[in-house]
């Protein structure tokens, strides 16, 4: 990795710190351990109103940690670092650990299986430790002075906030892998109220934001975007009821996708609480959906050369064409569905569950206007609202804003409305894929066509 | 962190008066200690056990209004001072020349005791936790032979919290959490439901002398059994029946959030400027930091207030928000008592506690029996509102079709959507039967989770729209 020094030596530290634990939980009894130290640095300025609102700062260590005894396993977290403490915690860990009944599937990977190297992700960025607070507070200012500047009828802030943290972590097993990671994240959001004539209110939220401070676009353009997006949502209202087609935003597609993710993880398949469990090797969506899960992509949200185990990672196509080609499955819901690990299992240290990376749906060929051009009716949805999903069943209901599509035209902006269709007929009717794919969200996607949903409204 | 005198005066003097070295008006230290112990039972057998302690301090300087915010991960003095001096900065950030003349970088008086100690259940055996799953288990499978998976968990928290602000007293609390969840899967033929029930609150383990475990595995599995029978819902516009209960989280978001006085200041809320009639004249909502047990109950808030009942909305009149030091100071009140934050590494914001309406006259079988064709939302996943346009939206998990006055179908997918005072100006029967909610709800702002507990009688809005996926008289 192309650190700073100050990181090597601080990984260095944590991985003495991981290391004299791990050997204080083999000498209390402990077959098997894993230990994971994450050390954080954050700092944020919300501005309102043109001046600063709130400073925050601070540092963070934390260890968490898994323990096998005797085929039995326990989980403990603490930020108490001190010797005495780590170490009434430890002896703690393994004595809850007898309170857990033996569990033929709690095996780490063997030590063949761990990672030794893996590739440089280009996740840290050095010069965001430079990002000070008077910087932070400028970009703020920029941004939200861009938004209120857009339009009289932007009428209130909620406020600017630019942020950045530098997070250093190592994970150590007792099966010997060594893990040290370290990275940078910097966002800048705002949010502002656009206000019509009758005194109706809407509000624009928008944030960009990275691994690289280069990743921030332009305060002004991102002022600028949240005030068009509080704007084109005044004067919405209910359409009447019906079956409609529906465009996906990125931003609301990738919510969808979110689902789906969740219904391939490796914890819900074995336990039958996902629609999908039993369709591997079948039909699960239209031809023109494929959905990657890439934990080695430069630069990405949530992109890692190891998992939680331990085991080294690699792109993997989980649906092709509509074919469900797999799960994302850890050690232990690997074993239980009979089926190979894919390195998915998250954190590390503390309890280990499989989730997904840069998990997206692959961008297809169109435009995203190509979308609702040939559409003579329908809505486009940009946002959706509230929790209305059974994964066992894919049951999907969810509130709805966005603008309704005429005649291929974006006409007036649409909101009070609930969409409604299982997730399993609705990946089967998704039938055009744009290509405006970004992924600036680790679970995302380009915009995309369902042909026909239920839409509840006037 | 162990009781009130953990934390001596003269050290919490130390890091106020560093903590206004460079100007401000108030300082406040919120030392918080927490432990946890968390218990999960899958198909019978002990899947996860885990304990947790985290602890430390937050440090908040507010100087012209503005916040510096710092934390440190220990109470070691070392590392305090170092948050101090950093929470300090915003002092010189707001071009402040030197302290406030009339800031007071110390406490005064002794340390106040908050609430009642109540027993610790993260100090119970865990082998306790695995024997109340297991009744728990056992009673959600002799339901029915169709329960085929039962999932149980039990975790109990121990929060301490010493609050110590300049010129103010020191404060000390326990709040103990425990919370119970149950899901149970039932299955025919192929088709497959899952049903869920939950409870708790500011209990130890003697919780389930008022509740039994027994009880939360039959209510998992009773509502797990009545969705293998449930159909499409309708989607349009219907009055809807909201149960007691549970369905106060419908008030938590559609009003709620919408009082919350942060969003108020910042002309954010749909309810800012708003005054006079916000409601129906049968609405009568408050916000109750008082309720016995409840999830969200607090004896102090996190900013070291303490709290009474707030009257929000009487007979439909707007009467108040929710405020915390910062809002209640821009607005010339007292401090609020309604500061909470997640923990020591967040800063304090208004927020609900137990939020419920008041009870009415009408008996819920008239209620009832007042609709024609409409649904009944009888338990709740959760919400979410857009607080600029007041746009409300929550999942059902057990819900009916009404027809002709009486619970006929269970219905599935059912969405609820409308406008926050649209529909309370909608409420036109209000039942007797006011009843706190069971559930283990937990509320997020600005991605801060806070335990709250919601309550409601028997309630009928007149129009509402249900997100169904089947649509009345075949319109497309």
């Amino acid at each position: 990795m192309s650190l700073p020094r100050s990181s090597h030596q601080l990984l260095a530290r944590l991985a003495r710190q991981a290391a004299q634990a791990l050997a204080h939980l083999r000498a209390l009894g402990a077959d098997h351990a894993e230990v994971r130290i994450d050390h954080g640095h954050s700092l944020a300025a919300t501005v309102r109103d043109g001046a600063l609102e709130q400073l925050s700062e601070a540092q963070s260590l934390g260890l968490a940690l898994r323990v096998v005894v005797g085929g039995r396993v326990a989980a403990v977290t603490t930020s108490d670092l001190r010797a005495d403490a780590l170490a009434v915690m430890l002896a703690r860990a393994v004595e809850l650990a007898q309170l857990a009944e033996e569990d033929p599937l709690a095996e780490p990977p063997p030590p063949r299986a761990l990672a030794r190297r893996w590739p440089e992700l280009d996740v840290f960025d050095a010069s965001l430790a430079r990002l000070g607070a008077d910087r932070a507070s400028r970009l703020a200012q920029l941004a939200e002075a861009a938004a209120l500047a857009a339009d009289p009828r932007i009428v209130a802030s909620g406020g600017a906030m630019c942020s950045r943290t530098i997070n250093h972590s190592l994970l150590a097993t007792s099966g010997g892998f060594v893990g040290p990671s370290a990275t940078t994240r910097v966002a800048l959001r705002v949010q502002v109220i656009a206000e019509d004539a009758a005194g109706h209110k809407r509000s624009g939220h928008y944030w960009s934001g990275g691994r690289h401070l280069q990743s921030l676009d332009p305060p002004e353009v991102v002022g600028r975007e949240a005030a068009q997006r509080a704007l084109r949502c005044l004067g919405a209202a209910p359409i009447p009821s019906g079956v409609y087609p529906v465009v996906f935003s990125p931003e609301a597609g990738a919510g969808l996708i979110g689902l789906v993710a969740g219904c391939l993880l490796g914890d819900a398949v074995a336990r039958q609480r996902s629609y999908l469990a039993r369709r591997l090797g079948t039909r699960i969506a239209s031809p023109l959906v494929t959905l990657v899960d890439d934990p080695l992509r430069a630069r990405g949200p949530a992109s890692r050369g190891f998992d939680g185990e331990g085991r080294p990672t690699r792109r993997r196509v989980l649906v092709r064409h509509g074919e469900l080609l797999g799960f994302l499955l850890d050690t232990a819901s690997a074993h239980r569905l009979d089926l190979a690990p894919t390195a998915s299992a998250s954190g590390g240290g503390g309890l280990v569950h499989p989730s997904p990376s840069n998990f997206y749906l692959q961008a297809g060929r169109r435009g995203p206007r190509a979308l609702y051009t040939g559409l003579r009716r329908g809505l486009l949805v940009r946002t959706t609202l509230g929790l209305g999903f059974d994964p066992g069943t894919g049951h999907f209901s969810r509130g709805a804003e966005g603008v309704l599509i005429e005649d291929g035209q974006l006409t007036r902006p649409v909101a009070g409305v609930t969409l409604s269709r299982n997730l399993d007929e609705l990946l089967q009717g998704i039938d055009a894929v744009a290509n405006d794919f970004e992924l600036r969200t680790a679970v995302a996607s380009p915009s995309f066509r369902v042909d026909a949903m239920t839409i509840a409204g006037a | 962190m162990v009781g009130a005198s953990a934390i001596d005066p003269r050290a919490a003097d130390r890091l106020l008066a560093a903590a206004l070295a460079s100007g401000g008006e108030h300082a406040e230290l919120f030392f918080e200690h927490r432990r946890s112990l968390h218990l999960a039972l899958e198909d019978g057998r002990v899947r996860s056990v885990g304990a947790g302690v985290d602890g430390g301090v937050g440090i908040r300087v507010v100087a012209g209004g503005a916040v510096g915010f710092a934390y440190a991960e220990s109470f070691e003095p070392a590392a305090m001072l170092v948050a101090a001096r950093t929470a300090s900065r915003i002092a010189r950030a707001r071009g402040s020349a030197g302290p406030s003349p009339g800031a007071r970088g110390r406490v005064s008086g002794a340390v106040a005791e908050g609430g009642r100690v109540v027993p610790a259940g993260v100090d119970a055996p865990a082998a306790e936790f695995a024997a109340i799953l297991r009744r728990l288990d056992a009673a959600a499978r002799a339901a029915s032979p169709a329960i085929v998976r039962v999932e149980a968990s039990l975790a109990a928290v121990h929060r301490e919290i010493l609050i110590a602000v300049s010129g103010g007293p020191m404060i000390h609390d326990v709040q103990p959490l425990l919370r119970v969840s149950a899901v149970a899967v039932a299955q025919r033929g192929q088709r497959r439901e899952a049903g869920s029930s939950g409870g708790g609150g500011r209990f130890g383990l003697e919780y389930f002398a008022r509740r039994s475990p027994e009880s939360l595995g039959q209510e998992a599995a009773r509502v797990a059994l009545v969705n293998l029978d449930a159909r499409a819902a309708p989607a349009g516009n219907l009055p809807v029946v909201l149960a007691a209960g549970d369905a106060g989280i419908w008030l938590h978001e559609a009003v709620g959030h919408g009082l919350e006085a942060d969003f108020i200041r910042k002309r954010t809320s749909n309810y800012s400027g708003r005054s006079g009639v916000v409601a129906s004249a049968l609405v009568t909502l408050i916000d109750d930091p008082g309720v016995p047990g409840g999830r969200g109950s607090i004896a102090v808030d996190d900013e070291g207030v303490v709290p009474g009942p707030h009257l929000l909305i009487e007979r439909g009149i707007l009467r108040g928000s929710l405020h915390d030091r910062l809002s209640a100071a821009a607005a010339g009140l007292p401090p609020g008592g309604s500061g909470r934050r997640q923990s020591f590494r967040d800063a304090p914001l208004p927020r609900m506690t137990n939020t419920w309406m008041a009870a009415g006259d009408e008996d819920p079988a008239d209620i009832l029996r007042s609709v024609k064709l409409g649904v009944y939302a009888a338990r709740f996943s959760g919400g979410q509102v857009n607080i600029a346009a007041g746009d409300f939206v929550f999942a059902l998990t057990e819900g009916y079709l009404i027809e002709d006055g009486r619970l006929t179908a269970p219905l599935r997918g059912v969405n609820l959507i409308g406008n926050g005072p649209a529909a309370l100006a909608a409420v036109s029967m209000v039942g007797h039967d006011l009843q706190m909610s069971e559930g283990t709800w937990t509320c997020t702002k600005d991605g801060q989770n806070v335990p709250v507990g919601v309550g409601m009688p028997t309630v009928k809005i007149d129009q509402l729209t249900v997100g169904g996926t089947t649509l009345a008289g075949g319109r497309t």
